[in-house]
């Protein structure tokens, strides 16, 4: 994290100048000791004041005991990526106090249990101690919850100290704990408590303020993995099959959360939809690749470890032309690198994945609405072209709380495409003399007709497999059989690209370059351009949604001499894919990498591209 | 949709003929014990009246893999990957539990590669019979010693094996397999007893068949060979499979001279005395004739084990009458109306 300097940071507080809806608070922690329901509770009551707000959790791979970070940025201005520097810290863990003064900015304000010893070598911030101990002990809570209720003494305090509306923190912790009335009063209480304590015995000497906003209607606020899990749900999803992985397992956990009240038939009372559990990621595929054969909607989700495993079962899919939906929510590669913090580096490999020529069709989601929104595309999309839907997200938008408009119920009905039960199977029979096969093009668009088991008619079955076979599925190792099968499969999927999401282009007046990328990078890059725009350099940008490419991506691409790639692995790897797919272009493309397992953020984009303009 | 033969064929009791049954020409190896036990699955099937539009073949990667398409054209059939058939067949089964799956596997396939999978598609007692077609040999790769070998075992170009060999029934046995039998391909009568019994069971039917493998395998003396087989086979019991709509006469069989079982269908498998009394419900009466095999080297075969009544995966989700993949679009979709509720709720 050397790149983080204090001079860069904008807004720095300065005491005396009120700094309204715009800063950024970070909690310090021990993980284990239950700060998430504390830092949510305020993070969603900012929220509800009409706030905009982003909140990210920067915690280790372990259950109980190690040091855990989470920030909040409050940003009138709409502006919701990561920032670099804290402008207020509360400190719950005395073992990082140092790490917490390289971020707190001049000016800015620390909270801190008043038995802490501290031993700063700075004399430009606001100290704000809390008698955590003293006011546990007054509210009498039970011996076995008075870590967690330590936390709700700096929610009260912080509160308190920035002017977040204690009726919204009431009725958020209501919503917490659904209503379960001793669980929100004993911690109700603390807050009360600790708020009452903090407005008679502190004194306010920072600039940091909160006020409410005009609501932010039609908003909600969710992590990416519920939303993908909802989207897949409202895309009819019918066999979720998983195996526990950071940061993906949030995601099938959503899944059964949202399961009964979603997915039971209200005729029968009957579920619509099962999950199941695997053994290891190479069934959990193996099972979704079963359910899909069999016509079901079927997924699984996973990180990068998982997708390394799922290898071979994919070529399958891919070669016996299965629907199927595979979520990867990225984390910190190779190996099992850091599994709790965030990276794009799972592109290149899910791109080629599998031996032989493979070819799969990749969303790439921005933000929570489109996890929503491709979760119930995707299905679609498999079941039209027969073949793998891979979702990339990352550990930042998967885990993570964002804001976002509502989801919009999908505005397409399900397409289950080219499925042939008994009735259509007679009639697709009648229409060829006979002569129909699973794998035989019979539309010209490269796309086959189907059937699956359970199909009654005596001319429904068809034996497949991963070797090879002709149009009529008999095993075949003719040459021509092969080759033709394998280019049928090219143009399957070259020939449908318009059925996938295209690319987002933002355009500024005067733009002399731009920037590409895709995927949780999108707040930061948005941001990052204002901050280039003020600093005269107007930018156009393109965010990719989807692999292979659209044409629009290439026609953007020719559009400009300097193209900056945004994205979160060491080696460019969508700048490979573009120089790749449009080597005329390949010069033009400029390799923007940031690869510490942090969200990025907008300033670290806005310097890195001004040194590259030489600047 | 069972199409009607021509009167002067002999057919079933759902209008089937024989030939209904049968696949493609096999293309392995003249002799090979894969193809007895295919022609039992044939015959095991036209006599139980199965449509075969109600069953799914599922298989892996190797000779045994291969099978699945010398018979049941008119079923729909999967050839995955190696080792990891079961995973296809769960996910494929839950699209419609009323389809009968049967997986054909090898020893390489379920005792090396596929261990994982294997033992855990028996504790999730998936509905489908499982066959390993055991040759203690890898065949398309040409000779390679199999999990299933013995120690000692010498093959062409491999030496001599060193590793002790897995017992597919074993495994399955204490993986809680709810019905475990073994049988020998040169003893074509019980393979297809045992093979009614285990279409009839309701869960998983882990059937071991010792498959001589006649090009790389079938040394006189060792245990994988026909010659072998038929001198040390001792059978458990003599299977007859009686089904629901028979009645058992009591002229078949002399009082106290059978044990009986009955299936979840209403089928009853009588399994006669032979040298001993042996109670195939009994799971440590199951694993200690195994190990009572192994040390007097027998080529014990029978239904070793069968829990005719333990819940079978489907039982363990609330699935709907109608297949889920038959259910409509408007069945998979929740309403406009749930996702504003929803929408809602994300606002606190």
């Amino acid at each position: 994290m050397s790149q983080l300097q204090p001079a860069s940071v904008r807004d720095n507080g300065t005491v005396g100048n009120r700094i309204v809806n715009d800063f950024c608070i970070t909690f310090s922690t021990v993980n284990g000791s239950g700060s998430a329901t504390a830092n949510t509770i305020l993070l969603k009551s900012l929220f509800r004041m009409g706030i905009p707000v982003n909140g990210k959790n920067i915690f280790p791979s372990n259950i109980q005991g190690l040091p855990t970070w989470y920030s909040i940025r409050l940003s009138k201005k709409g502006y919701l990526a990561r920032v670099e520097m804290d402008h207020l810290v509360v400190a719950m863990n005395p073992a990082t106090l140092a790490t917490e003064m390289k971020y707190l900015v001049p000016g800015g304000a620390l909270f801190y249990p008043d038995d802490f010893k501290l031993d700063l070598e700075r004399d430009d911030l606001v100290l704000y101690p809390m008698p955590v101990k003293r006011l546990i002990k007054e509210a009498d809570a039970p011996q076995n919850l008075r870590d967690y209720m330590a936390n709700m003494v700096y929610v009260g305090v912080v509160a308190q100290m920035l002017g977040i509306d204690f009726d919204v923190i009431y009725q958020v912790l209501d919503a917490h704990f659904k209503g379960k009335k001793k669980a929100v009063d004993s911690n109700w209480q603390v807050i009360k408590s600790a708020a009452d304590w903090a407005k008679e015995n502190l004194v306010k000497r920072d600039p940091y303020y909160v006020e409410p906003m005009s609501p932010l209607d039609g908003y909600i606020i969710t992590e990416g993995n519920v939303a993908s899990a909802l989207g897949a749900l409202y895309g009819g999803v019918q066999l979720t099959a998983w195996y526990p992985i950071t940061p993906a397992s949030s995601l099938a956990e959503a899944v059964m959360e949202y399961l009964p009240s979603l997915r039971t038939d209200p005729e029968t009372g009957k579920t619509t939809s099962v999950v199941i559990q695997a053994e290891d990621e190479i069934a959990a595929i193996g099972m979704a690749i079963g359910a899909g054969w069999a016509g079901l909607r079927a997924m699984t989700s996973t990180s990068g470890p998982g997708i390394s495993l799922m290898a071979e079962y994919l070529g399958l899919a891919y070669f016996a032309e299965v629907p199927i939906v595979v979520w990867d929510v990225q984390r910190v590669g190779p190996s099992t690198g850091l599994p709790t913090r965030t990276a794009q580096g799972d592109l290149t490999f899910v791109n080629f994945i599998g031996h032989g020529d493979t070819e799969y069709i990749i969303l790439l989601p921005g933000n929570v609405k489109e996890c929503f929104e491709f979760g119930w595309k995707s299905f679609d999309i498999a079941e039209r072209l027969q073949t793998p839907v891979l979702i990339l997200t990352d550990l930042d938008l998967g885990m993570n709380y964002h804001i976002s408009p509502r989801f919009e119920y999908p505005d397409q009905p399900l397409d289950r495409g080219k499925v042939l039960w008994e009735e259509d199977l007679q009639n697709i029979l009648e229409k060829l003399d006979g002569k129909w096969g699973r794998y035989l093009d019979v539309d010209g668009d490269g796309i086959p007709y189907r059937t699956v088991p359970g199909n009654r008619h005596p001319a429904s079955a068809y034996f497949a497999r991963g070797t090879g076979h002709d149009e009529m599925t008999r095993y075949s190792e003719d040459p021509d059989v092969w080759e033709r099968g394998l280019n049928r499969l090219k143009r399957k999927i070259q020939d449908n690209r318009h059925l996938l999401p295209e690319p987002v282009i933002e355009r500024m007046e005067g733009a002399k370059f731009a920037i590409v990328g895709f995927g949780s990078t999108d707040p930061a890059i948005q941001e990052a351009r204002d901050l280039l725009a003020e600093a005269g350099f107007p930018t156009d940008y393109m965010r990719i949604r989807s692999l292979p490419f659209r044409d629009e991506v290439c026609g953007f691409l020719h559009e400009y001499d300097r193209t900056y790639v945004v994205e979160l692995n060491r080696d460019g790897q969508l700048k490979q894919l573009l120089t790749m797919n449009f080597s005329e272009c390949g010069s033009r493309l400029r390799q923007v990498s940031h690869i510490d397992g942090m969200p990025i953020t907008a300033n670290w984009i806005k310097e890195r591209i001004l040194s590259m303009e030489g600047k | 949709m069972a199409t009607q033969a021509t009167p002067r064929t002999q057919v079933n009791l759902v209008g089937l003929s024989r030939a209904d049954y049968k696949g493609h020409n096999s293309t392995l190896c003249a002799g090979c014990g894969h193809n007895s036990i295919s022609n039992q699955i044939i015959a095991a099937l036209y006599e139980l009246n199965v449509v075969p539009e109600n069953v799914v073949k599922f298989s892996g990667i190797g000779c045994s893999s291969k099978s699945p398409t010398y018979f049941l054209n008119r079923s729909f059939g999967f050839n995955g990957l190696h080792g990891r058939m079961p995973s296809l067949a769960l996910g494929a089964l839950f699209a419609d539990h009323t389809l009968k799956g049967i997986g054909i596997s090898g020893d390489g396939d379920t005792a090396s590669i596929g261990m994982g999978q294997f033992k855990h598609v028996m504790r999730r007692n998936l509905p489908m019979v499982y066959v390993v077609e055991n040759n203690g040999v890898y065949g398309l790769t040409k000779g390679q010693f199999s999990a299933t070998a013995e120690v000692g075992l010498e093959l062409k170009r491999q030496g001599v094996n060193k590793y002790f060999p897995v017992d597919i029934c074993m495994e399955a046995l204490v993986s809680r397999a709810s019905f475990v039998a073994r049988s020998f391909a040169g003893d074509p009568k019980q393979v297809k007893e045992i093979f009614k019994a285990a279409f009839s069971h309701r869960g998983i039917a882990v059937v071991d068949i010792i498959s001589p493998c006649v090009t790389f395998h079938n040394k006189e003396d060792s245990f994988h060979s026909y010659t072998w087989g038929k001198e040390h086979e001792i059978a458990l019991h003599d299977i007859t499979y009686v089904p629901a709509r028979e009645e058992i006469t009591v002229e078949d069989f002399e009082e106290g001279s059978t044990r009986e079982v009955t299936l979840h269908d209403g089928a009853t498998i009588v399994l006669k005395k032979l040298e001993r009394d042996y109670d195939p419900t009994n799971i440590f009466e199951a694993l200690r004739v195994l190990y009572e095999a192994e040390q007097n080297n027998w080529l014990l075969t029978g239904i070793l084990y069968v829990n005719p009544n333990a819940p079978t995966i489907f039982d363990m989700y609330n699935l709907p009458e109608t297949p889920l993949n038959r259910l409509p679009a408007d069945k998979l979709r929740p309403s406009r109306e749930s996702l504003d509720r929803i929408n809602e709720q994300m606002r606190l």
